[in-house]
């Protein structure tokens, strides 16, 4: 986390504020990503189906590291979101209409109000008492979806979604070439979004209540308030992240709302990195792909590797795969 | 009239017998919570290493229940220092969210071990003659296992009581739960106070796990399985102390008992709306310090 916020006493004032410019300007770097993305698209053909999975999880863990790595809110309940965006999406498309962007909008609001709300309660409080409000949300939801058969379809899962071709063009076929690129432009403009909101003034201020919150207090920032608003951001994010899971899968199923995917989010988040928005790139993709080959190996085994590498990087790698990264750059150019 | 009051006398029996035995295995949680600061989501772990050790002993090995019992309380009990001195130590300066991943990890890794060791099925536990059938207790008859599982976890809350209210050992325990620093300034050694309690507490699960492993099957997802269950005891019970923990784990038991007899269908829905709305009038559990 110490990546993202201090500058270094010496610089004089002028220096300070170009300083701060530039860690928000845009760099190359950042482009290779979107290119090494949209390269997988021809290069691996026969794992497009995987990486729209993967790319809807990306978008997930990013909208998870809003809120835990910015703003530090431990939550355990992340995936309540995700799980009323993918309910939401699916219901609209069987109730009232296939098309997939009213999905995504409907999914964006409700989970965003479930945020909000939530947030209300959950928001009030800090530490394990957050972490325990949190994650009796999710099972209240999981309940709530598992016993309102007739709605939800309960535990056999809401079937029957249908989704119209995107922008009347391109439908969404069985090997994934659509959703590929469906859900690589979601999460294209969701990356978008959270790279203008962390260097915002606003999301500067969620930072520094991170960091101090006597003394943002102090200075008058609306503590509460900011917080409130920066949650409900991240769950409608979370929300559009089901959405896209329900229209590329045509299928929900309570597995969406359970403490494992917000167990699993939190996994990626900090294989990736935490607070550094491509933590996520990172993460979900090394998880999801050592899954998938992993659980082909050896279906029983395979968690304990999983278990193990997330041991292994708390003990020696906190800030995740990203902060190796940096600290072998910072090495070279120590050595240099 | 009679079938009511019958009924009734059967869920708080029932319901009882259930939460002693989650404040047996959650107890050392709180204490280590509140001591150290270390948010331990894996101590289910330790109670599931005790009821598979129970289980393995008497049906591998035909040894007897109790002696059962008292080895695998002693085996992790000894384990879990390995544990804290190799690992745990390392993590208790670290951000809550590193010590919940850490926890979780510990969880994957050990859940993936015994279904590896033992198969994905619950474990069955041949309950020893002396334990089966019913027990006559003047004015009804009870199940033996759970009226014995009732006595025995009461003996050991009583011990604990005793331990934490009377002995040298627990009077440092408690300075140092209201104080770190000035405990540590007047000379207690934390660290070694640490250890200790971790061990005690380890030893504690694993003996819940193997006493109630015919109440909370032994099963490889039992440590992500309960978790939930813990976590509840010890936040609504508070950190830090062993008192509320034992009034949260037996309003848990009795009311998961109620829930599920009378209301079948909503039961989980109730305990997370009653938790959610306890925590937010008491945000440090019911007898939490502020």
């Amino acid at each position: 986390m110490a990546t993202d916020g201090t500058v270094r006493p010496s610089l004089a004032g002028a220096e300070v504020v170009s300083a701060s410019l530039a860690r928000h300007r845009f760099r190359p770097l950042e482009g290779l990503v979107w290119l090494a993305m949209l390269a997988g698209y021809w290069l691996w053909p026969e794992y497009r189906p995987l990486g729209s999975q993967i790319f809807i999880m990306c978008l997930f863990v990013l909208s998870l590291d809003i809120v835990v790595g910015y703003a530090g809110i431990v939550t355990l309940g992340h995936a309540a979101f995700f799980g009323v965006g993918a309910y939401t999406a699916g219901l609209t498309a069987i109730h009232l209409s296939n098309e997939p962007f009213l999905g995504l909008l409907t999914a964006a609001v409700a989970a965003g109000l479930v945020g909000i709300l939530s947030g209300l309660i959950v928001l009030r409080t800090t530490g394990l008492t957050l972490m325990m409000l949190t994650l009796a949300i999710v099972f209240v939801l999981h309940e709530a979806a598992n016993k309102l058969g007739s709605v939800t379809g309960g535990s056999d899962g809401l079937q029957g979604v249908t989704v119209a071709p995107i922008l009347g063009l391109w439908s969404l076929d069985f090997f994934g070439q659509t959703a590929y690129i469906y859900t690589g432009a979601v999460l294209f403009l969701g990356w978008l979004f959270a790279r203008i909101l962390v260097g915002s003034p606003f999301g500067r201020s969620i930072v520094g209540i991170r960091e101090n919150l006597v003394r943002m207090r102090a200075i008058g920032s609306p503590v509460r308030l900011r917080l409130l608003v920066v949650y409900g951001i991240s769950a409608t994010m979370a929300g559009i992240a089901g959405a896209l899971l329900t229209q590329t899968t045509q299928f929900v199923s309570l597995s969406a709302i359970t403490f494992t995917r917000s167990g699993e989010a939190l996994i990626m988040l900090i294989l990736g990195g935490v607070g550094r928005l491509y933590g996520a790139f990172v993460g979900a993709p090394i998880y999801m792909l050592m899954q998938d080959a992993l659980a082909k190996y050896n279906p029983v085994f395979w968690t304990f590797w999983i278990g193990l590498m997330l041991v292994l990087t708390v003990m020696f790698a906190r800030n995740g795969v990203l902060g190796l990264v940096d600290s072998v750059l910072a090495w070279r150019r120590r050595a240099a | 009239m009679d079938q009511i009051l019958s009924a009734l006398v059967s869920i708080l029996f029932h319901g009882l017998a259930y939460g002693m035995i989650l404040y047996v295995i959650s107890v050392g949680l709180s204490v280590t919570m509140g001591l150290m600061g270390f948010a331990n989501l894996a101590h289910g772990v330790f109670a599931m290493a005790g009821g598979y050790i129970t289980v393995t002993l008497m049906n591998g090995f035909g040894i007897h229940f109790f002696l059962a019992l008292v080895t695998a309380c002693i085996v992790v009990a000894l384990a879990s220092v390995v544990l804290e001195r190799l690992l745990y130590s390392r993590l208790y300066t670290a951000s809550e969210l590193d010590q919940v991943l850490f926890t979780i990890g510990i969880i994957f890794m050990a859940s993936a071990a015994a279904r590896y060791a033992w198969g994905p099925l619950p474990q069955r536990m041949i309950l020893p003659e002396s334990l089966s059938g019913q027990v006559d207790l003047g004015f009804r008859t009870f199940p033996t296992y759970r009226t014995f599982l009732i006595v025995v976890s009461g003996v050991i809350i009583a011990a604990l009581w005793l331990g934490i209210e009377r002995t040298r050992f627990g009077a440092q325990l408690r300075a140092a739960v209201d104080n770190r620093r000035m405990a540590e300034a007047i000379g207690i050694n934390t660290r070694r106070l640490f250890t200790a309690t971790f061990a005690v507490g380890s030893g504690l699960a694993a003996l819940g796990g193997g006493l109630g492993a015919d109440i909370l099957a032994i099963e490889p997802a039992y440590a992500l399985e309960y978790l939930v269950y813990f976590l509840i005891v010890v936040s609504v019970g508070g950190l830090g102390t062993v008192k509320g923990p034992f009034v949260a784990a037996v309003l848990l038991g009795v009311t998961d008992t109620t829930c599920k007899y009378l209301i079948p269908e909503f039961g989980a829905f109730f305990i997370f709306l009653a938790m959610i709305g306890l925590l937010l009038w008491r945000p440090t559990g019911l007898f939490g310090r502020a």
